[in-house]
């Protein structure tokens, strides 16, 4: 190796491990609050913990209303209903949509594909009146099912892009050999392009429920009651008008990017499968 | 047949009756329109006009699962996530075959095509051989009444193309099935057809065995287009003076004999344009006023056989010879015609008949 390959090498290691670092800090510092004794940020900016306590969990874990209902329990249940619902409810539409966009010509296609779009470009924020309306009309304020509705529908147009853009990629020969076989539309959707789009369902399931659990503002708008706030809202509690329990608020947010951090593990081999979908035809 | 496709006419009045137990090429350029007709008949295109009967039965609108039809596709179209029993048993599970008798007709096209070992393998894990196998037997399990195979070796290289275009026709042999294959390798249409139907722009050209399409082209197109190395063509038209008459291009002039007249003139009518066609095999040296002459530009030695071209006028003609003959670059020859492969086509392309039928 000579002498400015080397140079060049150190100084790309450099780069790569500052940045790591930088990317990584708050999270152990988090780390470092969550696990220590107190609620401040006393301890420092070193990311090295004195004391490790796991008080902070506790508390989070343990918290009730004045009548005895389990509070984190019963958040952790409404997260997890809605976030699963919305997986659930976002990937059999958008399945079935983008498999109807990728492969049938009917009117409307290319516009209904564009107001998907352009639906995209817009910040979810500024729809959060006229939900807000919609959701009280129907009754649904406080209701996991409003929030399942607002998550399904705007992750929907996303994951039907995403899905269709896996579709076609599948050749076209496999269906129509499935057809000689004597399969319906439905077993050849069922049967053939289902499992070969596992990796591409698999990253939309994953964006689907990850945009469910981390969602904070349409949740904290929608929702007044804490025996119906997701974790996010209840995370946000922690940091009160009066007092700031950071240890808290810390352990919280641990505790919740856990699940996700979890799915993403289980579905590590297919994520990396569903990201360069497409890229290499095989 | 017919087909539109937006105004494009894919594929326009073609008619074909294909016997029983046939094994039936269409064959053409690319775009001709065959493998369209090949869709249409496996109902994955719809016909636009016209009828399609299979047995006694129109099925211009059956769905093609009900067409009792198999296909093999160019890609072979093999359901990657399924092992290669999974994909041969496929069609008949969905239609609800016994589970031992998809177990019996598996493990019989397996043996037939020689792929027992391979039955729990995916086909990722299959050469592309291996691969065109078990497209075929997933259409051999079925046992349906029509093979389809759209261009089923075009993915192979050379060797093993020749081997499973051997295949094939034992197949063919032994199944007695009715088959219609989609190539545009004339050799393997000369080589598997019991009639070849030859296409060109969405029309049927000729339709014939191999030795009728190869021996009396109907046309121009299909006397290029079958053949290697191409017909010679040399443009020119007919001189007539009292009894006698000529054949006459650019720098060449070649006397026709009685009979040749005669149905020239009979054919042409009143036209006078003309291309004479003819094999670079029926092509041979004589010593001297041989019909065409001019010296050899070019000599391609393929070992068993020896292609030279030969300038004569404004163009080329290729001549065959054996493989040690010792035509070398610059050599003056005189080539004489064998008259009885002799081929005269009008202006529009097509043959003028001698009269006598093969």
């Amino acid at each position: 190796m000579s002498d400015s390959t080397f140079a060049r090498r150190a100084a790309t290691h450099l780069v790569l491990i500052l940045v790591t670092m930088a990317v990584l800090y708050p999270l152990v510092l988090v780390l470092k609050i969550a696990f220590g004794p107190g609620q401040g940020f006393s301890a420092g900016l070193s990311p090295i913990p004195d004391t490790v306590s796991l008080d902070n969990f506790r508390a989070v874990v343990s918290e009730t209303t004045p009548d005895g209902v389990w509070l984190f329990g019963r958040q952790l249940l409404n997260s997890a209903v809605i976030a699963i619902s919305t997986t659930v409810v976002g990937i059999l539409l958008a399945c079935t949509a983008g498999y109807a966009f990728s492969r049938f010509d009917f009117p409307g296609r290319e516009t209904g594909l564009m107001t998907f779009l352009v639906s995209q470009m817009f910040p979810g924020v500024m729809m959060m009146i006229p939900l807000y309306l919609i959701l009280e009309k129907l009754g649904l304020l406080n209701a996991p099912m409003g929030l399942i509705l607002v998550y399904a529908t705007t992750s929907i147009p996303f994951c039907v892009w995403m899905l269709k853009g896996y579709f076609d990629t599948i050749p076209r020969e496999l269906e129509e050999s499935a057809i000689m076989d004597g399969a319906s539309r439905f077993t050849i959707f069922w049967r053939i392009i289902l499992p070969l789009s596992a990796p591409a369902v698999a990253v939309t399931a994953l964006f689907c429920f990850m945009t469910a659990w981390n969602e904070f503002v349409l949740a904290f708008t929608f929702m007044d009651d804490p025996l119906a706030f997701t974790l996010p809202v209840a995370v946000q509690g922690y940091v009160g008008e009066k007092s700031i329990e950071w240890g808290r608020f810390a352990a919280a947010s641990v505790l919740v990017s856990v699940p996700v951090m979890a799915l993403f593990f289980a579905l590590q081999k297919h994520l990396v499968g569903g990201l360069t979908a497409g890229a290499v035809k095989g | 047949m017919k087909r539109y496709d937006g105004d494009v006419l894919a594929v326009d009045s073609l008619d074909l009756e294909i016997q029983s137990g046939e094994l039936v090429v269409l064959v053409g350029p690319s775009g001709c329109g065959k493998s369209t007709t090949l869709r249409m008949i496996a109902g994955l295109e719809h016909i636009t006009d016209g009828d399609l009967h299979i047995g006694d039965r129109r099925v211009n609108d059956v769905h093609p699962r009900d067409r009792d039809i198999a296909m093999v596709f160019q890609s072979y179209a093999l359901y990657p996530h399924m092992t290669v029993r999974e994909n041969m048993a496929f069609g008949l599970v969905l239609r609800k075959t016994p589970r031992d008798e998809i177990d019996r007709r598996v493990q019989e096209a397996a043996q037939t095509l020689g792929l027992d070992d391979l039955l729990a393998r995916k086909p990722r894990a299959l050469s592309g051989g291996q691969r065109q196998r078990v497209a075929m037997g997933r259409a051999l399990v079925r046992q349906p009444q029509v093979f389809l195979f759209d261009e089923p070796l075009s993915n192979l290289d050379a060797k093993l193309r020749g081997q499973m275009r051997l295949e094939i026709a034992r197949l063919h042999r032994q199944l007695g099935a009715t088959m219609i294959y989609v190539t545009h390798d004339q050799v393997e249409a000369m080589t598997l057809a019991d009639r070849i139907a030859i296409l060109d722009q969405g029309r049927l050209q000729q339709f014939g065995s191999p030795m009728e399409v190869y021996k009396a082209p109907a046309n121009r197109f299909v006397a290029s287009f079958i053949g290697t190395p191409s017909m010679n063509m040399i443009e020119g038209a007919l001189k007539v003076e009292g009894d006698a008459g000529w054949f006459e291009g650019d720098s060449v002039r070649i006397e026709l004999p009685k009979v040749e007249l005669e149905a020239l003139r009979q054919g042409l009518g009143e036209q006078r344009e003309l291309t004479l066609g003819v094999r670079p095999s029926s092509l041979s040296i004589v010593n001297d006023n041989g019909e065409l002459n001019g010296s050899v530009e070019h000599v391609e030695r393929m070992g068993a056989e020896t292609f030279a071209h030969v300038s004569c006028g404004s163009g080329t003609v290729i001549c065959r010879f054996g493989g040690d003959h010792p035509v070398a670059l610059g050599d003056s020859l005189s080539l004489g015609l064998d008259w009885a492969e002799v081929h005269f086509f009008d202006k529009a392309g097509d043959r003028l008949s001698r009269g006598e039928t093969l």
